[in-house]
């Protein structure tokens, strides 16, 4: 097998961070031109820690993600197109047109969903990682959730549940400061997120999540552990939301400057500083990677857009099985 | 007298509340710094303080839970949940505590306190967002549900709300909040709990409904003798009401945007059937939505009864 080369694997992970920067921004275009409607939570500034996490998981491991899930979902293999056309309610999507944003799906690349719901994620990661281990299987469940999910009664019952019974869950924590429109020094007694691990046995570390090749080396470390079988990892990752909330809030809770400050930390600018430092930028490769990810945002968008609608006799399928078992 | 919208009356009814009783608090996730996710709270954290206006993280169980316990205490904390779908995670301490406090203690100990909380659809927001789940509620003995259906009884019933004894989940139609203005009165008054409200008179049909599908029923029933029924109170609702005015007309549609079976169009017709069988001259209509999770926005259209349909259940029964 070829190894990759420094040079490729970088570019490789940039080229996915770009990707889910371009996609978060034509979703917030065609949300206000009502082409996407349902709510619609975006990912910019927390790039990183979704492309540095995934490069430590297998194609067999599964992923459990939140509402603000578009970075994972592409991160971990579904295409651009089933995301978009997901959006648009086009029974193309990943979900056939029903979950939306909040919750893509896709069996084949083992995404177990969007969650609208703070917390909802982290008790099914427990059962997915529960079967693995029943089945003998070495797979990792690496379950995102936010700051606000650790205050919910679930985080602490998944911890320890999988804790007690030694799962393979990589428990994420993506920390933007902000529970919704609450900071977090309002909302957590503990704000060292990563301590809350040491009362249920579970190890854990905290890591910048604005630096893309620190989350990569934390999680590697983190997904190792959990892969040899000794139990559950958490991990939190440090990061800011760079953009509101969701696309109906005002931003009262925190100020511009801050915001601004926190630009200064793009992950996507502090990745490229980086591959700039090591020597192996190439400006006319970038030009090209841009222009390529902008034919395939266009391209989704064009899948989205000739999509079909759920005929309206489906309205009522699939509450429950049809045709006996499934 | 000011014209507000439901957002603005909610507003006021808090602001007096608070102002004429200490005892008042509020408590919820964005509620204080941020004004909350439908700027209901707004203004009021500067106001009242960070005592009393509580922001909280997300933690809906705990929410409630701290809520009954402040109300067993005696004060009258008003709680939010950012949506009725959000209000599942608190279900444990609504059931299982605030319904059943007075009842277990036989009266030694209350709880209270209000739940507020969105409900409903036509928002083209994603399923959980948009529940209609009033029933579950209404369910449960010991918990009072209320929903307003304009700006008008949003602010009296929640005034009353505040003031009545007893646990109550008050329903905000999230539709509903920034459509319908209308002239309201800046000092405080109530609605009464429990009193269901004529909101059109006519003689050949009675249309039963409440909240968020209000608006959709009194444009359905444009240029027919329909007589709408607008509950305010869901549970427990005004039998006496709804009986009057089945005895004149004799025929009724219930309309609720939750989904059909077990839904509260069946505790009303089934109650009109024993209690008022006698006054019917054709078969009850339920008008609902059918049984399935709240479709993504592209077939809420479809999903939520409209005008439409409503007219077609009026006519069929005034052609019977």
């Amino acid at each position: 097998m070829k190894t990759e080369s420094r040079k490729d694997k970088l570019q490789r992970m940039l080229r996915m961070m770009i990707l889910i920067r371009r996609l978060e921004e034509k979703s917030a275009e065609l949300y206000s031109a009502t082409k996407i409607r349902g709510f619609l939570h975006l990912y910019n500034g927390e790039e990183g820690v979704a492309v540095g996490v995934m490069e430590t998981l297998t194609p067999e491991d599964a992923v459990v993600a939140t509402y603000r899930e578009h970075g994972q979902a592409l991160a971990k293999g579904i295409g651009a197109g089933a995301i978009m056309a997901e959006m648009f309610g086009k029974q193309e999507g990943c979900s056939r047109g029903r979950g939306g944003s909040m919750h893509l799906f896709d069996a084949a690349t083992r995404f177990y969903g969007g969650n609208a719901i703070v917390g909802g994620g982290l008790p099914l990661s427990v059962g997915l990682a529960l079967a693995d281990k029943m089945q003998g299987k070495s797979r990792v469940t690496c379950c995102f959730f936010g700051d606000g999910a650790v205050a919910e009664g679930e985080f602490h019952e998944s911890m320890n549940l999988a804790s007690l019974w030694k799962l393979p869950v990589l428990f994420l924590c993506e920390n933007n400061l902000y529970a919704m429109g609450t900071s977090i020094r309002y909302t957590q007694a503990v704000q060292e997120l990563a301590a809350k691990g040491a009362g249920y046995g579970v190890p854990s570390a905290a890591v910048d999540g604005m630096d893309i090749l620190a989350v990569e080396e934390a999680a590697r470390i983190a997904a190792e552990h959990v892969r040899g079988g000794n139990g559950p990892y958490f991990l939190e990752c440090r990061t800011y939301r760079l953009r509101p909330h969701s696309m109906f809030d005002t931003e009262q809770y925190r100020t511009r400057d801050e915001v601004e400050e926190w630009k200064k930390r793009d992950p996507i600018d502090l990745f490229i500083q980086r591959i700039k430092d090591e020597g192996i930028w190439d400006e006319a490769e970038y030009v090209a990677m841009e222009s390529d990810v902008a034919e395939e945002i266009k391209a989704a968008v064009a899948f989205a857009e000739a999509g079909t609608m759920e005929p309206v006799e489906d309205l009522t399928r699939f509450v429950y099985a049809e045709g006996g078992r499934p | 007298m000011a014209v507000m919208n439901m957002v603005q009356a909610i507003n006021s009814a808090l602001a007096l509340e608070m102002a004429l009783d200490d005892r008042v608090l509020l408590l919820g996730e964005d509620v204080g710094r941020d004004g909350g996710v439908f700027r209901v709270s707004e203004g009021l954290l500067e106001r009242f303080g960070a005592e009393r206006v509580i922001d909280t993280p997300l933690s809906e169980s705990a929410i409630v839970g701290a809520a009954i316990g402040m109300a067993a205490y005696g004060l009258r904390p008003v709680a939010e949940i950012q949506f009725m779908g959000f209000t599942y995670a608190a279900m444990d301490q609504l059931f299982t505590h605030a319904a059943r406090l007075r009842s277990r203690s036989r009266g030694r100990f209350t709880s209270p306190l209000v739940v507020r909380t969105p409900y409903g659809g036509g928002i083209k927001a994603p399923e959980l967002h948009e529940e209609s789940s009033e029933a579950i509620f209404c369910h449960m003995p010991g918990i009072k549900v209320v929903v307003p259906s304009g700006p008008y009884c949003a602010k009296g019933l929640l005034t009353a709300a505040i003031r009545d004894p007893d646990p109550v989940l008050f329903l905000e139609p999230t539709r509903l909040y920034r459509l319908i203005k209308e002239e309201v009165p800046e000092s405080d008054y109530l609605v009464p709990m429990g009193k269901a409200r004529v909101a059109r008179q006519g003689g050949s049909v009675t249309v039963v409904s409440w909240g968020s599908m209000l608006d959709t029923v009194l444009k359905a029933v444009e240029g027919r003798d329909a007589e709408v029924i607008d509950l305010l109170t869901l549970s427990p609702f005004d039998v006496e009401t709804v009986l009057a005015s089945v005895a004149r007309t004799g025929r009724v549609v219930i309309v609720h945007e939750a989904v059909l079976s077990c839904g509260l169009g069946a505790e009303i017709a089934a109650t009109i059937a024993e209690e008022g069988i006698l006054h019917l001259r054709a078969p009850i209509i339920r008008v609902a939505a059918p049984d399935v999770t709240m479709p993504m926005p592209r077939l809420e259209g479809r999903y939520l009864p409209d005008a439409a349909r409503i007219g077609r259940a009026v006519d069929q029964l005034l052609e019977y």
